[in-house]
């Protein structure tokens, strides 16, 4: 869409599961700004059933935070009217109704059917699950999987341009035989989008054209060394907006409303990492971690890629990891004992199991005492670990547009798999949603980024001061110099740079020499110290680790680099990679209280 | 001083209440508006679409995918009983056939030229909806749902597991405060609601379900037993599909928790009557709390729908989160500007006079309405 320079005044909405989230943004001398934001319960469900009226109130709050009005008899005035009121434009992103939920298809589940998941995972919507002929289940257990989770859209992929016919149509033969119903509503046809063997078109027609939605567009995997995402995701965007957000109560309003499309929230967080990377040239790995789904985001650089400025961009979601509606899910996968080795005290499990509970059936509750607070940054370590483990698996291989390779190449990343993720060339980790972004110190942020995702070498840390990367993500749409200038100045907080030397010895044993605007400071293996680096400040350090330890330059290699400042400082994390914590409970507590006291993560 | 809406619970002692019953798919309603029902009758009936299979019968013939029309026996459309025969191939002179037959009972969907799979669909399957509650049909929508109306006793708990439930309420603790303990339980609560205290053991359900007892509702619950009884740890609190052969709603927390006064008082005032119980939960955006409802006349009864959860002056509420969790008590005051917790975030608090008149300040959030009438 082409930019229009006048927009002066934008508001922009991102329609959660829970809340909507409104803001404000204002051009002022020549530079967009947040200027207010207000939220109000997403009112998707009875008794509304319309998500405008969430809007509406989310915009009141704005109204009477400013003086100003935006909404006349239950619609935003947009354009601006001759009074100032109103705005210029109007924008929009929806998780509304659990997202976007898909199911993918494809011939072998490592090739194929991985692209699939892929695209899927690329335009924002969650995989709820894989079928491919190699999945080791018989056909009715599959026909009776698709049956039971009515997901609200298909993509199915299958065979490269001239290769096989017959599975992939067998895969089509599974889903007419399951005939799945879409969640919302039973009057009108499940979207199937089918991305595979083009010679398959006419009999993948016969078969699902009659009972879905089907849309074909060009193969995902043309042939085994080029994988091609871009059209399948444009068709999972377009049935998104024309079959799932048309049937969601009150979406068909909001679309007359908005300036540009309605973009899936994980899509449009994903559009603004990639354009920030892009733009700074750096590699970036983001985090979205809410109540019921934790999002991850990277941006690598490969080099196969060309040119070699090139960017991968991959993101996954972790259906059931989150701070609330999903805290049992988390412990569930992360099982107990990994969530008491970050608790700095003490507590008894049956006390610590009834208590997780008990915030998964009251989830909007907030910790009222100390102790409260660090159970919940504990487990939100771990479904930080786990969603980064998940996203490292799925991160792996070919890159998202048109991309050479060899047989040799496709045949090993079929099998190898190798993530795309390389912490030691990670430039920035960016932290959002609530745990995150509303921790009470930015320290408690830092310490569980660090523990969730174990940076390596040398990596900025920043977080999203108040969870607005979707609404900028669609507001780059119309405007992107907008959506920049208030990312840089309104929504990114940096907290510091991380150094965390690669390898293990033991604890107290030398691991790393620093040297700090002419200061020269050495820390031994296992401890935690921050050393003061402000918000705006650049310095160069020099760092020497011990032959144990690589910090990117190889074992035992020195290496200078510039790292920025933030409102933490600097911090050095001596603990080794991979992380490994003491395993005597006592001695654990203890090395966690002095990590905690020297970072000052909480308060005395 | 201000009010704020808040989540919560409804302990009504005399409301007026709908329950939307709805087919799956479009089938028969067979009551009428305006009729009277009892829980256990049928009001709606479909059939759902038979399980799905698909066969391999090229590769059982050793034939290619565009030769099957002409081995099949059967056509597309046609019925078919398991071990039928549905295709064979020519053999030698007539003989050695080799014969292929249907896998199941049913239809003969589908034969793919292409793939040579054979799709059956096997017998529909019959689906009844009972009403639920004994009530009277006030909506009737054709081939789809029925709304029931009824006036009674609701209360809502915060979570429970398996389904729907009928039966006679008893009380086998005499106090809110005391643990339902597997002695308490006996044949003659076969088939009935059993109302317990402040917890229950996997002991005590065990023993309820052995008794064939339908529902229990306590106070609280540990989370290791609920592993124990479901056989895996829950991880999302969507629930109500469990086959335990009981369902279980609690109706504080986990833990060892007594159970809300009133809501106790209610159900002993409700012992001997008879109740439909709901243990499913939903706890996502569009939240479902399980229910009890004890259909009774009511001459006062409120509208359930427009019983208002606010936080506001002398509202009775519950203390939901450490460290006063599960305390009872009404709003002293709502402070508007935020206050700095012990975590050092801001946030805005409730004043709290609890039942034995100490007082606390908490975040709003954590703090759940009692609507009780």
């Amino acid at each position: 869409m082409t930019p229009t320079p006048e927009l002066n005044v934008i508001l922009a909405t991102d329609c959660g599961s829970t809340t909507t989230k409104a803001i404000l943004i204002e051009q002022r001398d020549g530079h967009y700004r947040l200027a207010a934001r207000g939220e109000a319960p997403t009112t998707v469900e009875a008794p509304a059933e319309d998500v405008t009226c969430g809007v509406v109130n989310a915009m009141q709050e704005i109204e009477d935070l400013t003086g100003r009005r935006f909404v006349e008899n239950e619609h935003l005035l947009v354009p601006r009217q001759p009074d100032g009121s109103g705005a210029d434009a109007y924008v929009s992103t929806s998780s509304a109704g659990g997202g976007l939920q898909m199911m993918v298809a494809g011939v072998v589940l490592q090739m194929t059917a991985e692209s699939a998941a892929r695209a899927a995972l690329g335009a924002g919507a969650i995989v709820m699950d894989t079928l491919a002929t190699n999945d080791r289940r018989r056909v009715f257990e599959r026909i009776e999987r698709i049956r039971n989770l009515r997901p609200d859209m298909i993509l199915l992929s299958g065979g490269t341009d001239g290769g096989t016919v017959r599975h992939v149509v067998s895969l089509a033969e599974i889903i007419a035989a399951a005939d799945p119903k879409p969640r919302f509503g039973s009057d009108y046809r499940l979207p199937v989008v089918y991305a595979g063997n083009i010679e398959a078109r006419t009999a993948i027609q016969a078969t699902l054209g009659g009972k879905s939605a089907l849309q074909i567009v060009d193969n995902i995997r043309p042939t085994l060394e080029c994988e091609n995402l871009k059209p399948a995701r444009d068709a999972i965007h377009d049935l998104f907006l024309e079959h799932v957000m048309a049937h969601a109560p009150g979406y068909k309003k909001l679309m007359t409303w908005t300036s540009a499309p309605i973009m899936p929230t994980p899509g449009a967080v994903g559009d603004i990492m990639q354009l920030i990377a892009r733009r700074e040239s750096i590699q970036v790995v983001g985090v979205d971690i809410g109540g019921a789904t934790t999002d991850v985001f990277s941006v690598f650089r490969t080099e196969a890629a060309t040119p070699a400025s090139a960017q991968v961009f991959n993101r996954t979601v972790s259906a059931n990891l989150g701070m609330s509606y999903s805290i049992s899910n988390v412990v569930a996968e992360a099982t107990i004992p990994n969530i008491m080795r970050w608790i700095p005290f003490d507590v008894d499990e049956r006390l610590l199991r009834n208590g997780i509970r008990n915030k998964m059936i009251r989830p909007t509750t907030i910790p009222q005492q100390r102790e409260s607070l660090m159970i919940e940054q504990a487990i939100c370590r771990e479904a930080l670990r786990l969603a980064f483990v998940q996203h490292k698996n799925m991160a792996v291989g070919l890159k998202g547009v048109q991309q050479q390779r060899t047989i040799g190449d496709a045949f090993s990343q079929a099998t190898s798999g190798a993530t795309l993720v390389n912490m030691l060339t990670l430039d920035m980790l960016v932290g959002s949603g609530g745990v995150l972004s509303h921790a009470p110190r930015r320290q408690q942020a830092a310490l569980m980024m660090i523990d969730g995702f174990a940076p390596e070498g040398v990596t900025q840390l920043a977080v999203d001061s108040i969870f607005m990367m979707p609404h900028l993500g669609v507001l780059a749409q119309i405007n992107e110099r907008a959506a920049i200038e208030v990312f840089e100045a309104d929504c990114l907080i940096h907290l510091g740079a991380v150094v965390a030397p690669v390898g293990t010895a033991p604890y107290g044993t030398p691991c790393l020499t620093l040297t700090l605007r002419g200061e020269t400071h050495t820390f031994a293996t296992g401890e935690m110290r921050v050393l003061p680096l402000y918000d705006g400040e650049t310095a160069e350090v020099t760092l020497r680790p011990t032959r144990h330890f690589d910090l990117g330059a190889g074992k035992g290699k020195p290496l200078t680099k510039t790292v920025r400042g933030g409102v933490v400082g600097l911090i050095i994390d001596t603990r080794g990679r991979p992380l490994q914590l003491p395993e005597k409970p006592a001695v654990r507590i203890a090395a966690l209280q002095q990590w905690n006291r020297a970072l000052q993560v909480y308060p005395e | 001083m201000g009010n704020a809406f808040s989540p919560g619970l409804k302990v009504l002692a005399a409301t007026t209440l709908r329950r939307e019953r709805r087919l799956p798919i479009a089938g028969d309603v067979l009551v009428g508006m305006g009729a009277h029902v009892a829980a256990e009758h049928v009001v709606m009936r479909t059939e759902l679409p038979g399980p799905a299979d698909m066969m391999n019968v090229i590769s059982m013939l050793g034939i290619l995918p565009g030769e099957l029309p002409h081995y099949m026996v059967k056509k597309e459309g046609a019925r078919v009983e398991k071990g039928e025969l549905i295709a064979e191939s020519k053999g030698m002179f007539g003989l050695f056939k080799t014969r292929v037959e249907s896998t199941m009972t049913g239809t003969l969907e589908a034969i793919s030229p292409v793939t040579g799979q054979v799709t059956l669909r096997g017998l529909p399957v019959p689906v009844e909806v009972t009403a639920y509650v004994d009530g009277v049909v006030i909506e009737r929508v054709e081939k789809e749902s029925v709304t029931i109306e009824t006036t009674g006793t609701f209360i809502q708990g915060i979570f429970g597991i398996g389904g729907e439930a009928i039966g006679t309420i008893v009380l086998a603790t005499q106090a809110a405060h005391e643990e339902l303990k597997p002695e308490h339980l006996t044949a003659a609560h076969a088939g009935c609601i059993v109302v317990g205290g402040s917890f229950a053991s996997f002991a005590t359900v065990q023993q309820a379900r052995a008794l064939g007892i339908r529902a229990l509702i306590v106070g609280g619950l540990d989370d290791a037993d609920l592993k124990r009884m479901l056989g895996y740890e829950l991880g999302v609190a969507i629930t109500g599909h469990e086959t335990l052969g009981i369902s279980l709603i609690i109706t504080e927390g986990f833990g060892t928790i007594p159970m809300a006064g009133k809501t106790f008082d209610l159900l002993r005032a409700c012992a001997g009557m008879k109740a439909s119980v709901n243990g499913r939960t939903q706890i996502r955006a569009g939240v479902m709390r399980p229910e009890i409802i004890v259909p009774r006349p009511a001459t006062h009864a409120v509208d359930e729908r427009t019983t208002r959860l606010l936080l506001e002056l002398g509202t009775r509420v519950r203390a939901i989160r450490e460290p006063y969790f599960g305390r009872l008590g009404a709003v002293s005051a709502l402070p508007v500007e935020p206050v700095e917790l012990p975590t050092e975030s801001m946030a805005r608090v409730v004043a709290i006079t609890f039942d034995d008149g100490t007082t606390a300040t908490m975040p709003r959030a954590n703090v759940e309405v009692i609507a009780i009438l």
